[in-house]
C-alpha cells in the first residue's frame, strides 16, 4: 500500500449554525454562528492529522461534519476522490464502515443497558445483519483482545468499568470493522495521566499495525503533538497553522500557536523566561460576533491595524508549513 | 507491548468468578429490596390481585343473588359475619358485599392497568418519536398533544358516557385516550436529554439506522421513568373511574367498582351500615397508597442520584 | 506554629456496597504564605481531603483525625464554629465556578452578601470592597461587571470571580480544588500566574489540589502525592519531581507526554486504578507496581522520612527502584 495515498480531503469546509431569525414568521435574515468556517485540510493513509484548540474553536463540529453527523454549508468532503456530502443516506451508511469515531467521554458513549459485547458487535451487526452469530462472538474477542479486555468481561455493563477501560472498549468498538479512517474527538481528556499514556500508546500500536488513519483531536497541545505526523491549530472556526509536529514545535509560526506551546506546564523544568511575553490576555470572543479581519487580534500581541481590516489568507510559505498571519515568521526554505 | 501484558486490577481483585455482570436492572432491583415500604406495599398490593383473582372461590354468596333472610333489617342482620357467609356484610339490596369488591377490585383494577397500558405504548412511542426526530416534526407533534390536553376531559367523556350510554369498553378507551398526553411530554423530555448522549452520537457514527437507534438505545434508557410513571399512573385511572362511577356513569349494574361501591357507602352511611362504605374504601385507599410506594421505591432504585 | 495540621485524616464513606475508605491516615502542615499541592488521580482521595478539612462532607461520610488551624481544632467541631472559619479564614475556590454560583443573582449581591454577613458591612461599602477585590483579580471594568449575572461571565471570568470572593474577607488559608480543570490552556496559565501574584499580595497559604503535575510544578513549594487515599510521597516540589523516590511518582511523571519529544512509546503505568471497596490488602499501588514484592501485597507500607522534609511509603530501598 502506497502511504502517501490520501484518504480523505477536506476542502473549504464551512457549518453555520443558525441561531436567530430566518424562522417561519420572521422577517430577519438568518443569523449565523459560523463554527467551522472555510477549513480545508488531507489525510493521508497511515497519517495522523492532530487538530488543537481551545473549547468553542470548531474542533469538535469539523470533525462530526466530516462524517456528516452535522450538515455542512458548503465545501466537499472527499473520501478516496469521493464527494462524500453529496451521498445519499444509504450510501453514506455504507461509508461508515471504514470512517469510525472515538469520543470523549468514555462512559457516555457507551450505551448503560447493553453488555460489552453488545456493543462491541454493534458495528457488525449494522453492517453485516447475516453474519453468523459464532464468527460475531470470533471477532469481538479477537478485537476485544488487541485492546487489553479480558475475554470474561464481555458480559459485563459499562458501569462495572473504569474510565480507562471504558475507552478501550469505544476503541474495540472502532476497530472491529476494519476501518481506514478512525476519528478520536479528545479520547484521552477525561482519563487520568497514568491511563491516557496507555490509551495513546495503544492507539499508536494500533496505527501502525493496521496502516490507519487517525484524525486526532485534543485541546492539549503536548499529547497532539506526541501522536501527531502532522498538526493543525484552529482558532475561532479558522485554520491558524498547519505543520508537521516537530516543525510546529520547534518553529511556531503563528502567535497563537505560540501561545499554546507556551500555556503547556511544563513538568521538566520551570516556566522559561520569554514564557511571559508569549503569553496572550484574555479569551476566546463570541463567536456570534467574530473580530472583524484577523479572527485572532483581538489577543494578539502584535496585532497592527491590517489584522483588523484583511483576514489574512493561509499561505504556505515553507513546503508543508501553512500559517494565516499578517506577520509570520516561516523561514523561507531555500 | 505494554498494553498486551494488561490486568485489570478490579479483576485480579477477588470477584473473577463474578463473568455475569450486574446490570442496571438488577443494582435497581437490589435497592428497591432494601426499601422496607416499597417491599411491603409490593406485596400487600399482590394480596389484593390474588384477591381479586381467587376471591370468588372463597364467596359463599355471588355478587348479584340478593339475599331475603337479611333484606327485612339490613343494618342489624347484614352486617358482616362469617355465620352467614356475608364476610363483608350486604348492601342494601341483600346483596353480599364481599363478592361485589371483589368483582369492583376486578373492574377497577383493570381499568387502571388497561389505561397505563395504552398510556405506556402510545405515550412512549409518540413522545419518543417527537424527541428523536426533532425540528418541525416534533413541533407539531407537541402542539397536537397541548391542544388534546387543554379539552376538559372529564366533560368530554361524561358526555361520550351520556350520549353512547354506560359501557366499560368505551371507559377503557376514553381513560386510555387520556392517559397518554402526559405521558408522551414527559418521554419526549427525556428522550430530548437522551438524544445528545455521546452513545447515541456514537451509534449514529457507526450508521444504525434511526429506528433501530430509537428501540435500542433510546427506549431501553427510557424504561425506568415509564415504569415509575406507569406506577403513579395507575392510581390515577383508578382514581378517574371511580370519579366517574360516584357521578353514577361508570359501570353497570349488576358490575360494580370501588367508586361505585364507595358512592353507595356513603350515601347510606345514614342508616348505620358503615361497611358498606369501609370495605370497599380500605381497599381503595390500600391499593392507592401501595401503587405510590411502590412507584417512590421504583422511583429511587431507578435513579439513585435523584437521592 | 504551622497555619494548618493535618494529621492521620481517615474519611470514610458509608454505602449500600459497604465502607469506602477514601482516605487513610494523611498527614502534613503548611505554613503561612506557602503552597502546597495535593496530586493524585481521581479516586485518591485528594478532593475528600479538602471536603473534610473544610466540613463539607456528603452526608455518608465520617472523618477522624485531626485538623488544626492556627492551633484550633477544626474537624468535626459544630457547624456555627466552623462558619466563623469559613469564608473569613479559610476560602474556598471550586472546579466548576458555574455550579457555585447563583446564577439568578447579580454578582454584585452574590459578593457583598459575603461581606454584610461575615464583617457586617454596609451593602454600599461591601460593594466598594468587592470592587477592589474584581480589580485585583484584574477584571476589566469591574465597576460595571460586577452588576452583571453570572452567565454573562466567560469560564476564565468566572474563575475570577470565584477566586475574588474566597479572598473578600482575606482569608489565611485558600483551598482550591481543581481551579483550572475545567479551563482551556491558555486560560489556566492566565490564572495560576494570578494565583501566585495574590499570594505574595495577600500572604495567604494556599492548598492546591490537582491531577495535572504540570501545574504543580510550576506553582507549588511541596507537593504530596496520594494514591488510594494513602500519602505515596511527600516533599519539596523540585527535589521530588527531579528525583522521585516511589514507583508511583516516577511512573506518573513519566507518563506525562511531552512537548518535543519524537513520537516515542509513552512510559505507562500497567492497569487501573484501585476499586475503593475492595482496596488492595497490602500497598495500594502494588498491583500496578513494577517492583511489587510478596511483602508489598502483604503489608502497607508506612510514610517515613528518609531525609529533610521528604518523606515516602515503600518497601522498597530507594536504591533499589532502577
Amino acid at each position: 500500500m502506497k502511504q502517501s495515498e490520501t484518504l480523505l480531503s477536506v476542502e473549504d469546509v464551512k457549518v453555520y449554525f443558525k441561531y436567530a431569525g430566518g424562522g417561519l414568521f420572521s422577517q430577519s435574515e438568518p443569523q449565523y454562528i459560523k463554527a467551522v468556517d472555510g477549513i480545508s485540510f488531507d489525510i493521508k493513509r497511515g497519517e495522523t492529522l492532530g487538530i488543537v484548540g481551545e473549547s468553542g474553536c470548531g474542533k469538535s463540529t469539523l470533525a462530526r461534519a466530516v462524517i456528516r453527523m452535522v450538515p455542512i454549508h458548503a465545501g466537499r468532503v472527499l473520501w478516496m476522490g469521493q464527494d462524500l456530502v453529496s451521498l445519499s443516506t444509504d450510501d453514506m451508511r455504507g461509508k461508515r464502515k471504514d470512517l469510525q469515531m472515538i469520543f470523549q467521554d468514555p462512559l457516555a458513549s457507551l450505551n448503560p443497558r447493553m453488555t460489552l459485547g453488545q456493543i462491541i458487535s454493534e458495528p457488525l451487526k449494522t453492517h453485516f445483519p447475516k453474519m453468523p452469530k459464532t464468527e460475531m462472538r470470533e471477532r469481538v474477542a479477537k478485537v476485544m483482545a488487541r485492546v487489553g479486555l479480558l475475554p470474561n468481561m464481555v458480559n459485563r455493563y459499562p458501569h462495572e468499568f473504569s474510565g480507562g477501560q471504558c475507552q478501550r472498549i469505544g476503541i474495540a468498538r472502532a476497530l472491529i470493522l476494519e476501518p481506514k479512517l478512525i476519528i478520536c474527538d479528545e479520547p484521552v481528556s477525561a482519563l487520568d495521566v497514568s491511563i491516557q499514556a496507555q490509551v495513546i500508546n495503544l492507539l499508536m500500536d494500533i496505527q501502525k499495525e493496521m496502516n490507519l488513519s487517525l484524525m486526532f483531536i485534543a485541546h492539549d497541545l503536548s499529547v497532539v503533538q506526541h501522536i501527531s505526523t502532522r498538526v493543525m491549530v484552529l482558532y475561532l472556526g479558522n485554520v491558524v497553522e498547519i505543520a508537521d509536529a516537530d516543525d510546529l514545535y520547534e518553529n511556531p509560526s503563528h502567535p497563537y500557536t505560540r501561545a499554546l506551546i507556551a500555556a503547556v506546564p511544563d513538568v521538566d523544568r520551570p516556566a522559561p523566561a520569554d514564557r511571559e511575553n508569549m503569553m496572550i490576555d484574555g479569551e476566546l470572543p463570541s463567536p456570534l460576533s467574530p473580530p472583524s479581519g484577523c479572527p485572532f487580534r483581538t489577543r494578539c500581541p502584535k496585532a497592527q491595524a491590517i489584522c483588523t481590516e484583511e483576514k489574512p489568507p493561509l499561505l504556505e510559505p515553507a513546503a508543508g508549513h501553512s500559517v494565516a498571519c499578517h506577520f509570520h515568521t516561516v523561514a523561507q526554505v531555500g | 507491548m505494554t498494553n498486551v501484558s494488561m490486568t485489570n486490577s478490579t479483576d485480579t481483585q477477588g470477584d473473577v468468578a463474578n463473568t455475569k455482570g450486574r446490570s442496571l436492572w438488577q443494582d435497581a432491583r437490589r435497592r428497591f429490596l432494601q426499601n422496607r415500604a416499597a417491599v411491603v406495599s409490593l406485596i400487600v398490593l399482590m394480596g389484593v390481585c390474588l384477591i381479586a383473582l381467587f376471591g370468588p372461590l372463597l364467596a359463599a354468596w355471588d355478587n348479584e343473588t340478593v339475599d331475603w333472610n337479611v333484606l327485612g333489617d339490613i343494618a342489624t342482620l347484614g352486617a358482616p359475619s362469617l355465620s352467614n357467609g356475608h364476610y363483608f356484610g350486604t348492601d342494601e339490596l341483600g346483596r353480599d358485599l364481599y363478592s361485589r369488591v371483589v368483582q369492583g377490585t376486578q373492574v377497577s383494577l383493570m381499568v387502571g392497568i388497561v389505561g397505563s397500558t395504552i398510556a405506556v405504548i402510545l405515550g412512549t412511542l409518540y413522545g419518543a418519536t417527537a424527541g428523536y426526530v426533532g425540528g418541525k416534526t416534533d413541533n407539531i407533534m407537541m402542539r397536537i398533544v397541548d391542544i388534546l390536553m387543554s379539552i376538559p376531559y372529564m366533560f368530554v367523556l361524561i358526555l361520550l358516557l351520556v350520549v353512547f350510554g354506560r359501557s366499560m369498553w368505551l371507559l377503557f378507551v376514553g381513560v386510555g385516550m387520556i392517559s397518554w398526553l402526559e405521558m408522551s411530554r414527559i418521554v419526549r423530555g427525556q428522550t430530548l436529554t437522551l438524544k445528545s448522549k455521546e452513545y447515541v452520537d456514537a451509534a449514529l457514527s457507526i450508521g444504525v439506522k434511526h429506528h433501530v437507534i430509537v428501540l435500542r438505545h433510546i427506549i431501553p434508557n427510557l424504561l425506568g421513568v415509564i415504569v415509575i410513571y406507569a406506577t403513579l399512573l395507575v392510581p390515577q385511572m383508578i382514581l378517574t373511574e371511580s370519579f366517574i362511577s360516584f357521578l353514577g356513569l361508570g359501570v353497570q349494574e349488576p358490575n360494580t367498582s370501588w367508586g361505585a361501591l364507595i358512592s353507595e357507602g356513603a350515601s347510606t352511611l345514614q342508616y348505620g351500615t358503615y361497611w358498606q362504605l369501609l370495605f370497599p374504601l380500605a381497599f381503595f385507599v390500600i391499593t392507592l397508597f401501595c401503587f405510590f410506594f411502590i412507584g417512590d421505591g421504583l422511583r429511587d432504585a431507578l435513579d439513585p442520584k435523584d437521592r | 506554629m504551622s497555619l494548618l495540621e493535618v494529621k492521620n485524616l481517615e474519611v470514610s464513606f458509608h454505602t449500600p456496597d459497604g465502607n469506602v475508605g477514601a482516605v487513610q491516615d494523611v498527614s502534613f502542615s503548611l505554613e503561612q504564605g506557602k503552597t502546597l499541592a495535593i496530586v493524585g488521580e481521581s479516586g485518591s482521595g485528594k478532593s475528600q481531603t479538602a471536603f473534610s478539612i473544610m466540613g463539607l462532607l456528603a452526608k455518608n461520610g465520617t472523618s477522624k483525625g485531626s485538623v488544626k488551624f492556627d492551633g484550633t481544632e477544626i474537624l468535626n467541631v459544630s457547624e456555627k464554629e466552623l462558619n466563623t472559619y469559613r469564608a473569613t479564614q479559610i476560602g474556598m475556590i471550586f472546579q466548576d465556578p458555574m455550579t457555585s454560583l447563583n446564577p439568578f443573582v447579580r454578582v454584585s449581591d452574590q459578593m457583598a452578601e459575603v461581606l454584610v454577613r461575615h464583617k457586617g458591612m454596609s451593602k454600599s461599602d461591601a460593594i466598594k470592597d468587592c470592587i477592589k477585590m474584581l480589580d485585583a483579580v484584574k477584571i476589566p471594568d469591574a465597576k460595571r461587571r460586577i452588576r452583571m449575572y453570572p452567565h454573562e461571565f466567560s469560564g476564565g471570568m468566572r474563575q475570577r470571580v470565584m477566586i475574588a470572593m474566597a479572598l473578600l474577607c482575606h482569608p489565611r488559608l485558600i483551598i482550591a480544588d481543581e481551579p483550572t480543570t475545567a479551563l482551556d490552556v491558555t486560560v489556566q496559565a492566565q490564572i495560576m500566574d494570578l494565583m501566585g501574584q495574590l499570594q505574595s499580595d495577600f500572604g495567604m497559604g494556599i492548598i492546591l489540589i490537582t491531577h495535572d503535575l504540570g501545574v504543580v510544578a510550576g506553582s507549588c513549594e511541596d507537593t504530596l502525592v496520594l494514591y488510594g487515599g494513602r500519602v505515596m510521597e511527600t516533599g519539596p516540589t523540585q527535589q521530588l519531581f527531579s528525583e522521585p523516590t516511589h514507583p508511583y511518582t516516577r511512573g506518573l511523571l513519566r507518563a506525562v507526554p511531552r512537548l518535543g519529544t519524537k513520537h516515542a512509546q509513552l512510559a505507562t503505568i500497567p492497569g487501573n486504578p484501585p476499586n475503593m471497596l475492595q482496596p488492595p490488602v497490602g500497598c495500594a499501588f502494588s498491583p500496578r507496581c513494577d517492583f511489587a514484592t510478596d511483602r508489598c501485597k502483604t503489608f502497607k507500607p508506612i510514610l517515613t522520612k528518609f531525609a529533610q522534609d521528604r518523606s515516602r511509603a515503600c518497601h522498597l530501598q530507594q536504591e533499589e527502584l532502577v
